[in-house]
């Protein structure tokens, strides 16, 4: 997704006016009939859609060309149905690669918001890692870094600012997973000018609730949420259970676009990235963004409910 | 690693079953028929055990030795690294695992000893040999996904301790450190993906090396009185 002039006055009169709003109203996007959801990334006001790809495991395939087509056809399926994000890292093995693979092959789709991640413990090693992923993704520049798990975040995150003050990067953030370091979580949230932070959470792991999106609502920070279905482990847990009634009132009809519905729907959060290695997941995920979405009510029933079961 | 406490096998898993278990078929599919020679040079290996001649340690060590190097190279560092970047990290540990079987290994006696011990090593290496490429098969995955010794990392590690145990000479326990850890990572793998392979593996490791062990409790109990 290249920035525009157009898009950057776009963003800037909709961060003026989301100023001016309760902190949780900042990220909502006008919902329209039938459109895919879409929410504004708090520090720019840039809309996008709230469903976004994984690719943790799913995308690690190797140089295996039976498996690299499946997943460019998991990423047709997901640019098809309007999606934008995909979010990666050095940390899974040839997912770089096999993403660079399916967008060439795919013509680099221009909805593409391509957000990836550093990891190294050394610092200084860090921008020559950032080179080698572009490479192997191969896009002009992402649109946005993330410091993977924290990992020297101190000097990363100066490398990635100054990269983004040159006008090599257009978002910053930083990750965690499975609810680890969340006290120095929220000290960087609330001492540096993050756009994003990627973090779990889903309709049981709900403890970022309490204090990290209320602090990444009121900082203007964008938030990604990874692992959403616990790795599938969420899902085939509640396979065996039947679809509640109330599934239908906010136009979910499989377990997976319940628990997508409840973290989407969220006021501070922006993306969810679920993974997936079938096109008919990604096909469920992505219409998870239609119909109605929960309200605060019945996001409590949602949870109770799962709580219950 | 911070929080180190919280992360459980699973957390360390870079990659899905299906891709492991393609990856393993591609590997045999890419080699074939080497499983032909390498299983020749096992049962060769096992001759030279019970038939042990001056020169045959050494050929018993270096047959392991080029073995090691060979899995380093052609499947941890050329086929398994793709998907797990530790393995790069891993197929130096196996070459040094080969220099220590040429240099150490060179020196000892390798043949098979009617001791409990023994019997119990002989059971391994035979697991390793003929039955473990079957647990593929025993878990309803295709035979071409087998793995096998001299082939895979699992039953060159499995086959290399049990025919450690075998040996006699200074320093032997230092050729077990390599195999002994890469059996326990082989086993995390597998216990992550939540492959059943993980328990059969181990419990036909530990029912072979018991029943070679009673197989030869058997032989010397009849053996004892024509020995008087």
């Amino acid at each position: 997704m290249t920035a525009t002039r157009r898009m950057f006055l776009q963003g800037a009169l909709a961060a003026t006016a989301m100023a001016m709003q309760p902190a949780f109203a900042k990220a909502q996007a006008t919902p329209q009939a039938g459109a895919p959801a879409m929410r504004r990334i708090p520090s720019t006001g840039e809309a996008i859609p709230t469903v976004g790809l994984g690719t943790w495991i799913t995308f690690n395939v190797g140089d295996d060309d039976e498996l690299r087509d499946e997943c460019a056809a998991v990423m047709d399926a997901f640019f098809r149905a309007g999606g934008g994000m995909i979010d990666s890292s050095p940390m899974y093995g040839s997912a770089q690669q096999v993403v660079g693979y399916g967008l060439r092959k795919l013509g680099q789709p221009k909805s593409l918001f391509s957000a990836d991640k550093v990891w190294i413990s050394s610092g200084s090693r860090g921008p020559s890692q950032i080179e080698q992923s572009r490479s192997l993704w191969g896009v002009p520049r992402f649109d946005l870094l993330q410091v993977h798990n924290l990992l020297s975040w101190e000097e990363h995150l100066q490398t990635l600012f100054a990269m983004k003050a040159a006008g090599q990067l257009r978002y910053v953030g930083i990750t965690t997973s499975e609810g680890r370091r969340h006290d120095l979580l929220e000290t960087i949230l609330a001492s540096r000018p993050l756009d994003f932070v990627q973090l779990t959470y889903n309709i049981v792991d709900r403890e970022v609730e309490d204090r990290i999106l209320p602090l990444a609502a009121d900082r203007g920070i964008g938030v990604i949420v990874n692992r959403p279905f616990q790795q599938g482990v969420l899902l085939r847990r509640l396979a065996g259970q039947p679809l509640p009634a109330w599934a239908g009132d906010i136009g979910a009809s499989s377990w997976a676009q319940v628990v997508l519905k409840f973290i989407i729907s969220h006021p501070a959060v922006t993306v969810a990235i679920p993974a997936t290695s079938q096109v008919a997941h990604v096909r469920e995920n992505m219409a998870a963004m239609s119909g109605p979405m929960p309200d605060a009510a019945m996001r409590k029933r949602m949870a109770d409910h799962v709580r219950a079961l | 690693m911070p929080e180190w406490w919280t992360y459980s096998a699973e957390d360390f898993l870079l990659f899905s079953p299906r891709t492991y278990w393609r990856l393993i078929e591609r590997h045999n599919e890419a080699l074939w028929p080497a499983q032909l020679l390498t299983l020749l040079v096992g049962i060769a290996i096992l001759w030279f055990l019970v038939r042990p001649r001056p020169w045959s340690h050494r050929a018993v060590a270096g047959s392991l030795a080029v073995l090691w190097v060979w899995v380093a190279w052609s499947f941890l560092w050329e086929r398994y690294a793709t998907i797990n970047w530790a393995a790069a990290y891993v197929a130096p540990l196996f070459a040094l695992q080969a220099v220590l079987l040429a240099s150490v290994g060179r020196r000892m006696r390798w043949s098979f000893d009617r001791t409990g011990r023994g019997s119990v090593a002989l059971g391994l290496f035979l697991y390793a040999l003929f039955l473990h490429p079957l647990t593929a098969v025993l878990v309803g995955r295709p035979m071409r996904g087998a793995e096998v010794f001299g082939i895979t990392p699992d039953p060159t590690a499995i086959a290399t301790v049990g025919l450690v145990l075998m040996a006699v000479g200074r320093w032997s326990w230092l050729l077990l450190v390599i195999p002994l850890l890469w059996c326990l990572a082989g086993w995390l793998t597998l216990y992550g993906m939540g492959a059943a392979e993980s328990w059969v593996m181990m419990l036909a490791a530990a029912g072979t090396a018991a029943g070679a062990g009673a197989v030869l409790a058997v032989l010397s109990a009849t053996r004892r009185p024509g020995q008087k």
